[in-house]
Formats: C-alpha cells, sequence, structure tokens
C-alpha cells in the first residue's frame, strides 16, 4: 500500500529542514558580518596583515605582531603536545590493560571538559611561577645560544602560553589519534610480527602509518583549537603586541588582541573596531579551512573503512 | 632478535607511558590546585551575597559571595537552552529522518565545522549583529553568542542518536498505520536519553564560556535586572577576578573556578557513566 504523505507530514518535513538550514544560514552570516564590519581596514589591503605597527590611539592598525603570536603559540603547542598525543593515544591504543582503557580515556577526555578561564587562573598561579623559576631558566642555561630562549624571563610569556595550549591539545589529538588507531584492523598488526617485528616496530611501520590519515586529521584540529583559543592566552600571555625574537617575553594573538581590545575599541574609534574585526576574518578564515580539511580527511577515513566506525 | 631491537622496544613503550604521564600531571594539578584553593570559599555566603569591596585593608571587610554571577550564569544557561535547544534538536531530526541526501551530508558537516569555530569569533558576531544594532550589552546578546554556540553541539549529538535508534521502531510504527512525523516523535522518545546527554553536554560546554561575554556584555553589573542590560557570570569573574591585584577577589575567583570545575565535570563524567561505552562527540 502506498503510504500518503499527508499535509502535517509536509509541514514536519519542512519545518526540520528550515531549522536545519540553520547551519547553513549561519555559516554565511559569520563570513557575511566579519567581512562587512572590517571594510574600513580591508581597504588597507595586505600591509594590515604584514606591517608590525600597532598603535590604535594612533591610527596606525597592523596586524603581523598578533599573526605571529598565534603562530608561534601555535607551534609550541604543536611541538609539545603532538608527541605527548601520540604517545597517549598509541599507549590507550596498544599497550593498555582492558580494564583501565576506559578510565584512563575518561581522564584524558576530561582535559577537554575544563573551562578555558579554569586553565587560565592555573596559568596565572601555578604555571607561570613553574616556568620562571624552573622551567625558563633551564632552556635559557642549555638553549640559551638560541635567540628565542635568552633574554629577560617573563612569567607571562608566548611560551608559558603555548605550553598552556599544548596541555589543552591533548584530549583533542590524543582521543582522535586513538580511535584512527583503534579502528586499525589487526591483520596490519599480525602482518608486521610475521615478519618479525617487535611491537614498537609493528606500531611504527604498519599501525600508524596506516592510521595516519586520521593522525593528521587530530593534528589539524589540535592546531585550530590552539589557534582559536581566547581566555587562557590572555590571562599569561602579558597582552603585548610586539614582536620580540624571545619566547619568553610577552606577546599577543589574533584571538587575544579581540578580547582584550574590544571592550575599549568603540569609544576610540571606527578604525580600531575594524582592524578587530578583520583579525576575526582572519581568524575565522583559518579555523574554518582547518576544520574543513580535517573533517574532509575523517570523513574519508570513514568511508574507506566501509563501517561507520567510531570517529 | 638482537638486543638494540629489544631495548628500542622498551623504550617505545617507556615514552607512550612517560606521555601519559605528561598528560595526566596538569589534569590533577588544576583540579588539586582549583579544590585546595577554592574550597575555602565556598559557603552560603558566596551563593548569595554580592562581591566584597577591593579595598583589603578596610574594616570591617566582609569576605563576601558572588552570588550575582550565580544567578547570572544560571539565567544564561537557561536562555542559551531556550534559544538553542528547539532549532538544534529539530536540526538533528531533519539529518537523521531525511537527510539522507547531499543536502544532509552538507548540513552535518558544517555543523562539525562550526563546532571547531574558536568562540571569540562567535561573540564578534553578535557583537556587529546584536551589539551594534541595538547599541547595548546584554544578557539577551550573551545568551544568543552561548546558544550560536550550542545549536551545532547538539544538532550532531541528536542527529546521531536518532540514527542509533533501529529501524524496527519506524517499522513498527508505520505499520500501525502513524504518520511519519508522529512516528519521529516516537523515534526522538526512544532517544531521550542520549539526546539529553548532548544537550547537558554541551550546557557543561557553555557554562564556563568567557571569551564572548567579554564582547558583548562588557563590563559585569550585578544582580540580574532586564534581558537588555547584562549580568555577571561565574566564568567572567574567574578571569576579572584573577587578574585582579586583591587578594579576597582571587580568593574568590578561585571560588568561582571551583564551582564551574564541579559542574562541567559532574556532567561530564555523569553522562559518560551513563552511557556507557558510547562514544559521544560534543
Amino acid at each position: 500500500m502506498k503510504r500518503r504523505s499527508d499535509l502535517s507530514d509536509q509541514i514536519f518535513k519542512v519545518l526540520t529542514l528550515a531549522f536545519a538550514t540553520v547551519a547553513v544560514v549561519l555559516t554565511a552570516i559569520y563570513f557575511t558580518v566579519v567581512v562587512t564590519h572590517s571594510t574600513d581596514t580591508l581597504m588597507q589591503g595586505l600591509s594590515f596583515f604584514f606591517g608590525t605597527k600597532w598603535l590604535p590611539a594612533g591610527g596606525v592598525l597592523e596586524i603581523f605582531p598578533m599573526i605571529y603570536g598565534s603562530m608561534v603559540t601555535s607551534a609550541i603547542a604543536l611541538a609539545i603536545g603532538v608527541p605527548v598525543s601520540l604517545g597517549v593515544a598509541v599507549f590507550l591504543s596498544e599497550f593498555c590493560p582492558h580494564r583501565l582503557r576506559s578510565s584512563l580515556s575518561l581522564f584524558v577526555e576530561m582535559l577537554a571538559a575544563i573551562p578555558s578561564v579554569v586553565y587560565g587562573i592555573w596559568g596565572i598561579f601555578v604555571l607561570a611561577p613553574i616556568m620562571t623559576t624552573t622551567v625558563d631558566p633551564f632552556l635559557e642555561r642549555y638553549l640559551g645560544f638560541l635567540p628565542i630562549f635568552s633574554g629577560t624571563i617573563f612569567g607571562f610569556s608566548i611560551m608559558t602560553a603555548g605550553v598552556i595550549l599544548s596541555i589543552m591539545i591533548i584530549p583533542i589529538v590524543a582521543s582522535i589519534s586513538r580511535d584512527a588507531l583503534q579502528a586499525v584492523p589487526d591483520s596490519q598488526r599480525e602482518a608486521a610480527y610475521a615478519l618479525g617485528a617487535t611491537h614498537s616496530e609493528a606500531i611504527r611501520t604498519s599501525v600508524v602509518t596506516y592510521a595516519r590519515t586520521g593522525v593528521i586529521a587530530s593534528i589539524f584540529l589540535g592546531f585550530g583549537r590552539a589557534f582559536g583559543e581566547t581566555m587562557a592566552v590572555i590571562m599569561i600571555i602579558g597582552n603585548s603586541p610586539v614582536i620580540n625574537p624571545s619566547l619568553f617575553h610577552a606577546g599577543a594573538t589574533l584571538a587575544s588582541v579581540i578580547a582584550t581590545d574590544f571592550p575599549e575599541a568603540p569609544a576610540v574609534g571606527p578604525l580600531y573596531l575594524s582592524a578587530l574585526f578583520e583579525a576575526a576574518l582572519a581568524l575565522l578564515i583559518v579555523s574554518f579551512l582547518v576544520n574543513v580539511v580535517a573533517r574532509l580527511m575523517i570523513r574519508r577515513l570513514i568511508r574507506s573503512m566501509g563501517s561507520a566506525s567510531l570517529l | 632478535m638482537n638486543r638494540r631491537r629489544i631495548i628500542a622496544d622498551k623504550l617505545f613503550v617507556g615514552f607512550t607511558l612517560v606521555a601519559l604521564a605528561f598528560a595526566l600531571l596538569p589534569l590533577a594539578s588544576i583540579v588539586f590546585g582549583v579544590v585546595s584553593k577554592g574550597i575555602s570559599s565556598i559557603n552560603v555566603a558566596f551563593f548569595t551575597e554580592l562581591p566584597p569591596n577591593p579595598a583589603t585593608i578596610q574594616v570591617p571587610n566582609p569576605p563576601g559571595g558572588l552570588g550575582d554571577a550565580v544567578q547570572g550564569t544560571l539565567i544564561l544557561i537557561g536562555l542559551s537552552c531556550v534559544i538553542a535547544l528547539p532549532i538544534a534538536i529539530l536540526s538533528g531530526v531533519y539529518i537523521a529522518e531525511y537527510g539522507d541526501n547531499y543536502y544532509g551530508s552538507v548540513v552535518r558537516f558544517l555543523g562539525d565545522v562550526l563546532v571547531g569555530i574558536p568562540s571569540i569569533v562567535t561573540g564578534v558576531l553578535v557583537y556587529g549583529l546584536i551589539v551594534l544594532t541595538f547599541r547595548s550589552y546584554s544578557v539577551a546578546a550573551a545568551s544568543i553568542a552561548l546558544g550560536t554556540m550550542m545549536i551545532p553541539i547538539v544538532s550532531n549529538t541528536t542527529s546521531e542518536a536518532l540514527k542509533a535508534v533501529p529501524r524496527s521502531v519506524r517499522e513498527a510504527s508505520f505499520a500501525l498505520g502513524i504518520k511519519k512525523w508522529r512516528t519521529t516523535l516516537l523515534v526522538l522518545a526512544n532517544a531521550k536519553k542520549a539526546v539529553s546527554t548532548g544537550c547537558l553536554l554541551a550546557m557543561a560546554r557553555i557554562a564556563g564560556e568567557t571569551a564572548p561575554l567579554l564582547l558583548v556584555m562588557g563590563t559585569w553589573t550585578l544582580w540580574y535586572s532586564g534581558l537588555n542590560e547584562p549580568v555577571a557570570a561565574l566564568s567572567y569573574y574567574v578571569y576579572y577576578f584573577a587578574t585582579s591585584p586583591f587578594p579576597n577577589w582571587i580568593r574568590l575567583a578561585w571560588g568561582a573556578a571551583l564551582v564551574l570545575l564541579v559542574i562541567v565535570l559532574a556532567i561530564n563524567i555523569g553522562v559518560r557513566l551513563v552511557t556507557k561505552g558510547q562514544r559521544i562527540y560534543a
């Protein structure tokens, strides 16, 4: 019997369709609003991105120092966070006793649940003192010949911000990488063992390489998180819009300058506000692209595995 | 097998253990730090009184509390849910029940991407859209910003929850001659545990959110005084008081951090215990 599609069914379908369209509309609105409010500085062209002077009161607004800050803090976050996360992912997927797996995974995922202001207050009163008294002097002593590890040590610095971001990306990178590793068929491992590989050789040669799409996607998502993080950063980076070769010096990021300067910008003038909207545009474009690429990779991975696996 | 390879194998296992320690150490330090420094300011006054005068030498200077922020955070979470949940749940229904086509996969994909947009950008969006238009910082604008962040999360978790309901439920309903939309409501009821799990996780996510509040509420005011006025928020006080030079304010900031941490961890651990074994991405 043919099921009649009557009026109430049609209305319900259109209603849910309308609400589903919110995601599309929202995406469009993000770009439209941010672009239309940044026209004043968009006229400046590329000098806005590559100039290094940020003098809001003088009407000179160039955001290279913040782009530098965002890139460097994210780079530190990845340099520390990715090896740790991959180690965690390999442990949870390959070595962890079955009984402990779910509770250890839960602990790692709790790092993602902690609000970023809580990371911030911990950063001010716990991490920054450790950095000032122990970590930074250690780096200066042994790597001080590099300009990035020399100079006066300030606790509120690009280095401290990078370290806190490295902790914040661990849950994202570790949990998605772990899922990718767990989805690797056992035949991959068995094939490596059959060739005489040790446990670690099997993991490095045939498990991680097999799961590399998922691992790379997780690193992209971790980068997106670090690049856009605001509260933890503004509480510990020192908020100084300058480029200093030393990582022990204060800095600012695209996200942090928006948060610190927005409240006062309207009073200073429209150009200042426009500059902050354009900083948000840069942030939006980068995080949008990073997330699109990562999600496409994850989709391809799920499809290639032929099942609606964990990812 | 030669010795070198065996040692390399052991070192590799050792490295993964060290990595795990590196990941769990900050978690332990944060939880310990927040509990030990925040517990002393948690008392009845914390939830009912207003923040004290910052002047520490003033005698008498009662410890005060963050009652306004407790109230404000509850209002913000409530309003955000009112704005976001109907939209998000119906959007999830579309993806799961009607979205087996190109448009459905686009919507699902954009949902995943929107979850990754930094909250500060959402703050900028709502500032441009609402604050500039109505020329006022307000709890309404803040709720719209937080609601905007909730929509993709809840839409994704709802669609996954509905897809997990077996086909037989829908077929049984159709066999009884029940219409598609009523069937969908039955499916929704069937998945209510997983759907509400997604809503709770989204609430936990926005409860501690601060960056958009800085942009669309400006400086804090005290008790709630209307939808077109700002309210205080626990997360905002953590930032504002922790970066202040006043010891009595800093102590309250730790208290606020503790309350947020307890809310967020309780929700996250709670829902994972209830939905044991299932993976929930939020």
